[in-house]
C-alpha cells in the first residue's frame, strides 16, 4: 500500500493501472475468466460438442429467453436470489476484514432460516418480526463461534464447520413440525403464513409476472453500503480492523479485542440471518427438512466476497455475477452435463481468488520497474 | 453391541486415516483445511476402481486396485494444494476452501457425465460398489472386520516411527516449527512441505474412500463427505498434533459417529426415543465441546499457516 502511493507521488501521470480499485477489478476479472475457461475445458473433456454451447448458456442466463418480458422476469428471479447471496458474502467480508474467516456462513443462514419459517408457519407473525427473529437467531450462532474463540481459543473455521451441520440439523427436526404432511418440504408462505411474505415495494411493476421480487433486494443493497461505511467511516469500523491486523497491538493499544471479535461474528450471523429471511420470506423457496447437506448459499458467499475483492460494493456486483452463473447452470444441456459445472466455475472462482494477493504483487512490481525506467 | 463395536472402529479408522494426514500437512507447516475436498477426490478414485473393476476379480487384486486408485486420487488433487501455499504463498484457508468446493463440484460433475454417458435417463450422482466392497470384509463370528481397520493400525504405527524415529520426519517437522532455522542447516523446506502435504493428499485419499464403504453400498456424490474431514481436524487438534494421541481420540469421535449409525438396533438407546437428528448432531456437538476444553494449550506447529519466503527472517 505504502509503496503504491509513493509511486503515486513520485509519477506525476497517474496510470490507471497503479489505482488500488483497478487492480482490485482486473484481479476478479482474470479471476472469472480463467474460472469460465477451465470450467470450458472440463466440459470439453466430458463431450467436445456442445461444451461451447454450455458455457454460453451459463454465462447468458436469462438472455438465453427471446421475449423481452420472459428476460425480465427471469433476471427478477436471479436478483431475488441475489439478495441473500449478497447478505452471506457481506457477512464473510465482514469477519474477514477483522482476520475471521466466517465459513460458518452456511449455518447462521441455516438457523435464520429455521427462525423465520418458524415464526411466519407456526406463530403467523408479521412479516418484520420474522426477519429480526431470523437476524438475531444468526448473530446468536455467530457468537457462539465468537465466544469459543475468544474464550477457549477454538479455530473459527472448525467450530463453523461444526456449527453448520448442528444447525442443519437442528433445523430439520424443528421445521418437521411445520411441514407438508405428503412431502418434505415447509408449508408454502402463500398458504400457511400470508403476513410474513415480505412487500414488493411496486417492484413487481419492473418485473412483470415476478411475485417475489421485493424489499428485500433494496435492503440488501443499501445494507451493503452500510457495512461500507462502517467499515471504512467509523471508529468500530477502525477498532474492528485494527484486531484483525494484529489482536496483541489492537490488545495494547486499549481495544477489547475479544469483545471485538464475538461483536464481528455476531454482526456477520446477522447479516446470514438476514439472507435466510430475505430468501424464505420471498416464498420463492421451500425448505426441505430432508437435506442432508448444508445449503451452498453459504459457499458461494464465500466466492462472491473474494470475487469482489473483500470491498462491499464489488460485492454487490460479485454476488450477481454468481448468482448469474449459478441460474445459468441451469440451462445446459442436461442431457449431456449437468448443473453443477456453474458450482465448479465458482469453486474455481475462489481458488484463483488465492492468488490475488500474488496477482497484484506482480502488477505493481511490473509497474516499479517501468517507473524505474522512465 | 459388536455392531457399534465394528462401527466404532470403522469410524475411528477413517478419522485416524485423515486426522494423520492432517497431522503431517500440519508439521510441515501447511494448514490443510482442503482435507474435505481431498477425501471427496480420494473416495471417487476408488468408487470409480470399484465400478470398472469386474466384481469377479480376486479380492486381494480389487483390495490393491482401489486402495492405489484412492490414494493417486488424494495424492493428485492435493497437488493443487501444494504448488498453491507452497510455491506460490497463496492464502492457505482460502486454497483449502475452494478445494472442498472444487472437490465436490468436480466429482459430482464427473460422475454424472459417466452415468449418463452409459444411460441417458441416468442424471443422478450415485455410484453403487455393493458386491465389489464385499472384498474390504472379513466376517469374523458375526464382526465385520475391514481391512481399512488394519490399514489404520499400520498407517498410525509407521506415522509414528516416521514423526519421531527418522531423519525426514524430524526435519519435516522441524519445518512446521522454525523454517527459517531449518533452512539455515540445509534443509529444503520447500521440498519438506510438499512431502507434508502430498503425505497427507495420500491418507486424506484413503480415508475417503474408507469412508464411503462404510455401511452403505452406494454414494452420492453431491453430499460430499459431510464434514468428515473438519472431524478429522478436530480429532488431530484434540489429539495436540501426536500420532498416538490422535488414535485415541479418533476411537473417542468414532463412537458418537458410530451411535447415529446403529442406536436404532440397541435396546436401550431406542427405548429413550430420542429424534435420530439427535444422533446426527452427536459427533459434531461432541467434538465442539471437546475443543472448547482443549483448545486452550495449544500444541500447534509455531509456523503453520504462514508461508516460507527465503527472503525473510
Amino acid at each position: 500500500m505504502e509503496k503504491t502511493k509513493n509511486i503515486k507521488n513520485k509519477n506525476s501521470d497517474k496510470s490507471i493501472l497503479q489505482n488500488e480499485g483497478f487492480q482490485a477489478l482486473l484481479a476478479s476479472l482474470i479471476c472469472i475468466l480463467l474460472g469460465m475457461f477451465i470450467g470450458y475445458i472440463v466440459l470439453l473433456f466430458i463431450n467436445p460438442r456442445g461444451a461451447f454451447g454450455a458455457i454460453l448458456a451459463v454465462a447468458k442466463n436469462f438472455f438465453a429467453y427471446s421475449s423481452a418480458s420472459l428476460k425480465l422476469k427471469y433476471l427478477g428471479n436471479t436478483l431475488v436470489k441475489t439478495a441473500p447471496l449478497l447478505m452471506c458474502s457481506l457477512s464473510v467480508l465482514f469477519a474477514y476484514k477483522v482476520g475471521l474467516f466466517n465459513i460458518g456462513v452456511a449455518g447462521q443462514y441455516v438457523v435464520g432460516t429455521c427462525a423465520c419459517l418458524y415464526a411466519a408457519l407456526s406463530l403467523h407473525w408479521h412479516w418484520l418480526p420474522c426477519m429480526l427473529l431470523a437476524m438475531i437467531a444468526g448473530a446468536l450462532w455467530g457468537v457462539i463461534s465468537g465466544l469459543l474463540k475468544s474464550y477457549c481459543n477454538v479455530n473459527e473455521v472448525i467450530s463453523g464447520i461444526m456449527l453448520n451441520w448442528i444447525g442443519l440439523y437442528l433445523t430439520n427436526m424443528i421445521l418437521a413440525g411445520v411441514k407438508e404432511e405428503a412431502s418434505p418440504y415447509t408449508f408454502s408462505l402463500k398458504s400457511k403464513g400470508q403476513k410474513a411474505l415480505l412487500p414488493q415495494m411496486g417492484l413487481n411493476k419492473l418485473f412483470p409476472g415476478n411475485t417475489y421480487i421485493g424489499i428485500a433486494l433494496i435492503l440488501s443493497i443499501i445494507i451493503a453500503v452500510v457495512i461500507w461505511v462502517l467499515l471504512e467511516k467509523t471508529k468500530l469500523g477502525y477498532e474492528l480492523k485494527a484486531t484483525g491486523y494484529n489482536k496483541n497491538a489492537a490488545k495494547y493499544a486499549g481495544m477489547a479485542e475479544k469483545r471485538n471479535v464475538i461483536l464481528t461474528l455476531a454482526i456477520g450471523g446477522a447479516l446470514a440471518g438476514l439472507a435466510a429471511s430475505f430468501l424464505f420470506q420471498t416464498g420463492f423457496e421451500q425448505w426441505s427438512t430432508s437435506q442432508s447437506s448444508v445449503p451452498a448459499m453459504g459457499f458461494n458467499g464465500i466466492a462472491a466476497a473474494f470475487l469482489g475483492g473483500l470491498n462491499p460494493i464489488g460485492t454487490i456486483f460479485a454476488a450477481y455475477f454468481i448468482q448469474h452463473i449459478t441460474n445459468g447452470g441451469a440451462n445446459v444441456d442436461l442431457k449431456i452435463y449437468c448443473s453443477q459445472i456453474s458450482d465448479l466455475i465458482s469453486a474455481l472462482i475462489v481458488y484463483l481468488c488465492g492468488f490475488v494477493g500474488l496477482m497484484k504483487y506482480f502488477l505493481k512490481k511490473g509497474l516499479s520497474k517501468k517507473g524505474g525506467t522512465q | 453391541m459388536l455392531l457399534l463395536l465394528q462401527y466404532t472402529i470403522l469410524f475411528a479408522a477413517i478419522l485416524t486415516l485423515v486426522a494423520l494426514g492432517g497431522c503431517f500437512s500440519e508439521h510441515s507447516g501447511v494448514i490443510n483445511l482442503g482435507l474435505e475436498g481431498i477425501m471427496v477426490m480420494g473416495a471417487l478414485g476408488g468408487a470409480l476402481a470399484m465400478r470398472f473393476m469386474s466384481p469377479n476379480a480376486s479380492a486381494i487384486t480389487i483390495i490393491v486396485i482401489v486402495i492405489l486408485a484412492s490414494l493417486a486420487a488424494g495424492l493428485i488433487y492435493s497437488v493443487l494444494l501444494a504448488f498453491a501455499c507452497i510455491n506460490l504463498k497463496a492464502d492457505q484457508t482460502i486454497i483449502g476452501t475452494a478445494m472442498n468446493m472444487l472437490g465436490v463440484a468436480a466429482a459430482t460433475i464427473i460422475v454424472k457425465a459417466i452415468n449418463t454417458a452409459s444411460n441417458p435417463d441416468d442424471v443422478s450422482s450415485n455410484i453403487e460398489y455393493g458386491t465389489q466392497k464385499k472384498a474390504f470384509i472379513v466376517n469374523i463370528n458375526g464382526f465385520e472386520f475391514s481391512w481399512f481397520m488394519a490399514i489404520a493400525v499400520i498407517a498410525l504405527i509407521a506415522a509414528y516411527v516416521v514423526l519421531y524415529k527418522t531423519k525426514f520426519g524430524l526435519r519435516l517437522m522441524a519445518c512446521g516449527e522454525h523454517p527459517q532455522a531449518a533452512d539455515s542447516v540445509g534443509i529444503n523446506v520447500y521440498l519438506m512441505r510438499w512431502a507434508g502435504v502430498l503425505i497427507s493428499g495420500v491418507l486424506g485419499g484413503l480415508g475417503g474412500i474408507c469412508y464411503i464403504t462404510a455401511g452403505v453400498s452406494e454414494w452420492k456424490f453431491e453430499c460430499g463427505v459431510a464434514g468428515f474431514g473438519f472431524l478429522a481436524l478436530a480429532v488431530m487438534i484434540f489429539g495436540q498434533w501426536k500420532p498416538t494421541k490422535i488414535g485415541l481420540a479418533a476411537l473417542l469421535f468414532g463412537l458418537f459417529r458410530a451411535l447415529s449409525n446403529v442406536y436404532a438396533g440397541i435396546d436401550f438407546l431406542k427405548a429413550l426415543n430420542i429424534p435420530s437428528g439427535i444422533y446426527n448432531m452427536l459427533p459434531y456437538l461432541i467434538s465442539l465441546i471437546v475443543l472448547a476444553f482443549t483448545s486452550g494449550k495449544s500444541r500447534a506447529p509455531k509456523a503453520e499457516g504462514i508461508p516460507y519466503d527465503k527472503g525473510t527472517r
